[in-house]
């Protein structure tokens, strides 16, 4: 199959190439394995010289390139918090190929940095050919499909209060491999109470979401047993995640509310 | 199929090469240069097999495409090697019986290679981590973990003396 690189030299002419049926490749992670396997397109684009790729925090707020890197994540002082999240995505290699904007697109059971940024409430700026605009990234998740025409430029969300933030990712071969079940957590306090607490998910369902019963148990209330309980016994609740070769479905209902507990109660 | 120039850093040498467009690194490294170092796994970037450095970092050659190497220095297993002699890598690698199939060493000891670069005294654990995208179905790991670590002891030593 004959395949055509092109270089987009303005974020503003990739919705037009991918009208035309061409992909953007960012880290490959996703892109060149289809390709390998002959499932790719006749055109990929490479936006590598669009300046994507720099992590910029001003004050609370932090705002990740598209094309940054799990690697860049994971040496950036800064982002601390961050670091579990991106050392639990595949090896070295992976991390210094695979981007935040790729990490988007990634079919359940990968996107674990999709949950994390789920959990901080982040934003997805994406540019559509005409306009920049921004939206909250669980309307991108679930629509997601809809936004492949769209070149996503960056990710922001605001930096959390400090041990506000948690993360856990189950797997069957330490230390890393697909996810079980992928949690994150932001888990705010005020006066001692959970305060607007936000937990995500991952491969519990088609792409990253929000467990807002759980988060609906918490509020208000102290992070005791009987809260954490109330909230793990709700944590599956509404969820479809999938069967594949690393859990069954039925597998992955039975432990995300253990795995909830477990990550409450640390 | 179309033609593409491309200029990189190859094992230290300038290297001009005219690949066909959207070809992976990993088929330019086996199918056109004949270094059969690097090994072709899974193409999908799970087993670490075809694990090269660009620019000082690990990559997976097999998600790499060739085009997007211009301006970049590639190191491959052909690389280590100098006058003949094995990188203290290799030589921990043999004498550590590290290697059995074979087929997964080239990709650990570029992965190796890589994170002694950055940090000459790595924990077991920084050891664990940097071949975690590796994967070995004979050795069960340990011999691979101990010959790194030998090797970073080895190559402390040579600095030191040097």
């Amino acid at each position: 199959m004959s395949v055509t690189l092109l270089a987009a030299r303005q974020a503003r002419a990739v919705p037009a190439l991918q009208a035309k049926g061409g992909i953007v490749v960012a880290g490959g992670t996703l892109a060149v394995a289809d390709l390998n396997h002959g499932q790719g397109p006749g055109t990929l684009i490479i936006v590598d010289g669009l300046g994507l790729g720099r992590i910029e925090i001003k004050g609370r707020k932090v705002i990740l390139g598209a094309m940054v890197t799990m690697a860049q994540i994971a040496h950036d002082r800064r982002l601390k918090f961050l670091h579990p999240v991106s050392q639990s995505i595949g090896g070295p290699a992976v991390r210094a190929m695979a981007t935040i904007g790729g990490n988007l697109f990634a079919p359940a059971p990968y996107g674990d940095m999709a949950v994390a940024l789920l959990a901080l409430d982040a934003e997805v700026a994406l540019h559509d050919g005409k306009a920049l605009r921004k939206l909250p990234l669980e309307n991108f998740l679930k629509q997601r499909g809809k936004y492949e025409k769209s070149l996503v430029v960056s990710v922001s969300f605001a930096m959390p209060e400090a041990n506000s933030f948690r993360y856990v990712k189950a797997v069957r071969r330490k230390p890393v491999s697909a996810s079980l079940v992928t949690i994150a957590a932001v888990l705010p306090r005020k006066a001692g109470k959970v305060k607007d607490a936000r937990i995500a998910f991952g491969a519990m369902g088609p792409c990253a979401l929000r467990a807002r019963k759980s988060e609906r148990a918490l509020e208000g209330k102290a992070l005791d047993a009987s809260a954490i309980k109330e909230a793990a016994d709700l944590a599956a609740d509404g969820t479809a995640p999938a069967d594949d070769a690393y859990a069954t479905g039925w597998y992955r209902r039975q432990i995300a509310p253990i795995h909830l507990q477990r990550l409450l109660g640390a | 199929m179309t033609k593409v120039p491309v200029q990189f850093t190859l094992n230290g040498r300038e290297q001009n090469e005219f690949v066909d467009s959207g070809s992976t690194l990993l088929a330019a490294l086996r199918d056109k240069l004949g270094l059969y170092g690097t090994k072709a796994g899974c193409h999908q970037g799970t087993c670490g097999a075809c694990t090269v450095i660009i620019d000082g970092s690990p990559q997976l050659s097999c998600l790499t495409l060739a085009e997007r190497c211009a301006g970049k220095s590639v190191t491959t297993l052909e690389g280590l090697t100098g006058n003949g002699a094995l990188h203290p890598l290799q030589q921990a690698f043999m004498e550590g019986f590290a290697a059995q199939c074979g087929f997964c060493t080239p990709g650990m000891i570029l992965a190796a290679k890589s994170l002694l670069d950055r940090n000459p005294s790595p924990s077991r654990d920084d050891v664990i981590d940097a071949i975690s995208g590796n994967i070995c179905r004979c050795t069960g790991y340990d011999p691979i973990i101990n010959a790194i670590l030998t090797a970073a002891e080895q190559l402390r030593g040579a600095r030191k003396s040097a």
